[in-house]
């Protein structure tokens, strides 16, 4: 096995009872008491994640908007300092290489988060495009720590530790502040669909900042919380994870992602012709989100059954709600078998089969859950 | 550590036994089990008077990592199951030797459960 890469909370997780495993290279912790009750501690009150396995890469330079805006999807240009940006990046194919935040700091100065399993692919594909344009690009992902508080009471807890003003942050915004002593760019985002504040800072500071989190946290009901309950509430939000909803084959516009996929932008962007095609000729396949109304999981890769039995797609995430006590997730399935909801179109029955009982999917459209979260 | 009850028996495939003094066994998954399942979510059991053969599937224990199939350590008759674990699974990991047993099976075999592995040897297996 190969060395696992880890980020500067390794031993604090183990301290604190994290089971740690393998997650992209990284050793992570999976869950610390239990995912379940993880979960929903995040809904309830509170959750601090260690998520330094993220990329972090800065985009400085004249073209830096110019080129950020053929790179990705979503519309650069409307982001003014201070503001914070949802994208896909896309191949020419329409398929997407990674999903990921913009953040524009000056009119030449930004910063990306990706994915920590495609950081070297994401770094050669962004060096790549940029040939052509006068920028300067920089991966910073060994520099950077990242925590997330996420949940009702997240910034109560993060507030208690700073002197600045986080209710002037708006959700998909930030501030620099210094939190516990510890210089942060503090994000109004998440993906837990909960409320909550994503906290960038030195490497160095991460186990001071984790502990100060936690200590303020504690007696507001916080808890430390896994990658097993962050995947369980960014599902139960309908956020898509790379690999799983948005992949190299299947395009945002297949994952239901549209909002994100700025046609009109007044700037050609990489990928722009394949998705003018998908969207005028329409997607074969889409991601639609189900629920079960039964407690066994529907696992990735289980295919999806229209009424005659007829495979018609895959399922690409599931888990268990703990808030819903349901199966829930989400599959990859062929227009024909569900088309998009609209007068007259009931989708037609899918159903898995579970250990030879079938079950049927209702569709849901996400979240699955009522949020609380900010107003964007 | 797992906790090893010393009154029981135990099967490789981490079911422990617990003969009951009435010609009756009851059976569940250990500490060690439920500890590396993680959060259980699901427990499929065999229905009331099922004949279970010793080595062969009976359910399947599922948590939020994956789903894992249950054999049973004797063969004989299913006399009971939990039907509580069906709304609350999770209390397989709370007490997986008490509150979170599975079945009671009636052994076709009376001594089958001498074959199994005592509480010494199991913490062995899993130590």
């Amino acid at each position: 096995m190969s060395e696992l890469k880890r980020t500067p909370l390794r031993d604090f997780h183990a301290k604190h009872g994290g089971r740690l495993v393998d997650f992209a290279g990284w050793e992570m912790p999976v869950q610390y008491r239990s995912i379940l009750e993880e979960h929903k501690a995040v809904r309830r009150s509170a959750g601090l994640f260690d998520v330094s396995h993220m990329g972090e890469v800065d985009v400085r330079g004249p073209d830096a908007a110019r080129f950020l805006n053929h790179l990705v999807t979503n519309d650069v240009a409307k982001l003014f300092p201070g503001r914070v940006l949802y994208s896909p990046m896309c191949y020419p194919t329409g398929g997407v290489v990674d999903d990921l935040l913009v953040y524009r700091r000056g009119a030449e100065d930004f910063f990306l988060c990706i994915n920590a399993g495609n950081i070297d692919k994401d770094l050669a594909w962004i060096r790549e495009q940029a040939a052509q344009f006068n920028v300067t690009i920089t991966d910073r992902s060994a520099d950077y720590a990242l925590l997330a508080v996420q949940g009702p009471r997240a910034a109560e807890i993060v507030q208690s530790l700073t002197g600045a003003k986080l209710g002037l942050v708006k959700y998909y915004h930030f501030m620099e502040a210094t939190v516990a002593g510890v210089h942060c760019l503090a994000s109004r985002t998440g993906y837990t669909g909960e409320d909550g504040f994503e906290l960038y800072h030195a490497a160095g500071d991460a186990v001071t900042l984790a502990e100060a989190l936690l200590a303020a946290g504690q007696s507001r009901g916080l808890e430390l919380a896994g990658l097993g309950a962050r995947d369980s509430l960014r599902l139960e939000a309908g956020y898509p994870l790379y690999g799983h909803e948005i992949t190299a084959e299947i395009s945002p516009l297949t994952a239901g992602l549209g909002w994100t996929v700025k046609l009109d932008k007044g700037a050609d962007f990489i990928g722009r012709a394949a998705l003018v095609a998908e969207k005028q000729n329409g997607a074969s396949h889409r991601v639609v989100f189900f629920k079960t109304g039964d407690r066994r999981i529907v696992r990735a890769e289980t295919p999806v059954l229209d009424a005659g039995g007829a495979t018609v797609g895959r399922v690409v995430s599931g888990t268990l709600s703990p808030i819903l006590n349901e199966a829930i997730g989400s599959a990859l399935v062929t227009t024909a078998a569900a088309p998009s909801t609209g007068a007259g179109q009931a989708a037609q029955a899918l159903a898995v089969d579970i250990r030879g009982t079938k079950l049927n999917l209702q569709l849901v459209k996400p979240p699955f859950v009522e949020l609380k979260k900010s107003s964007a | 550590m797992s906790n090893i009850p010393a009154d029981l028996r135990y099967a490789k495939s981490h079911e422990w036994l617990k003969p009951e003094g009435d010609g009756t066994v009851t059976i569940g998954i250990t500490d060690y089990a439920q500890n590396s399942l993680g959060d259980i979510t699901y427990v499929q059991l065999p229905k009331i008077g099922a004949t279970l053969k010793a080595g062969e599937t009976f359910g399947v224990v599922e948590s939020v990592k994956a789903a894992s199939d249950l054999y049973a350590p004797v063969g004989g008759t299913v006399v009971a199951t939990n039907a509580a674990l069906d709304s609350a699974p999770e209390t397989v990991n709370r007490a997986p030797y008490t509150e979170g047993w599975m079945l009671k099976v009636k052994p076709a075999d009376a001594a089958a459960a001498g074959a199994l592995l005592d509480a010494g040897a199991y913490g062995k297996l899993v130590g």
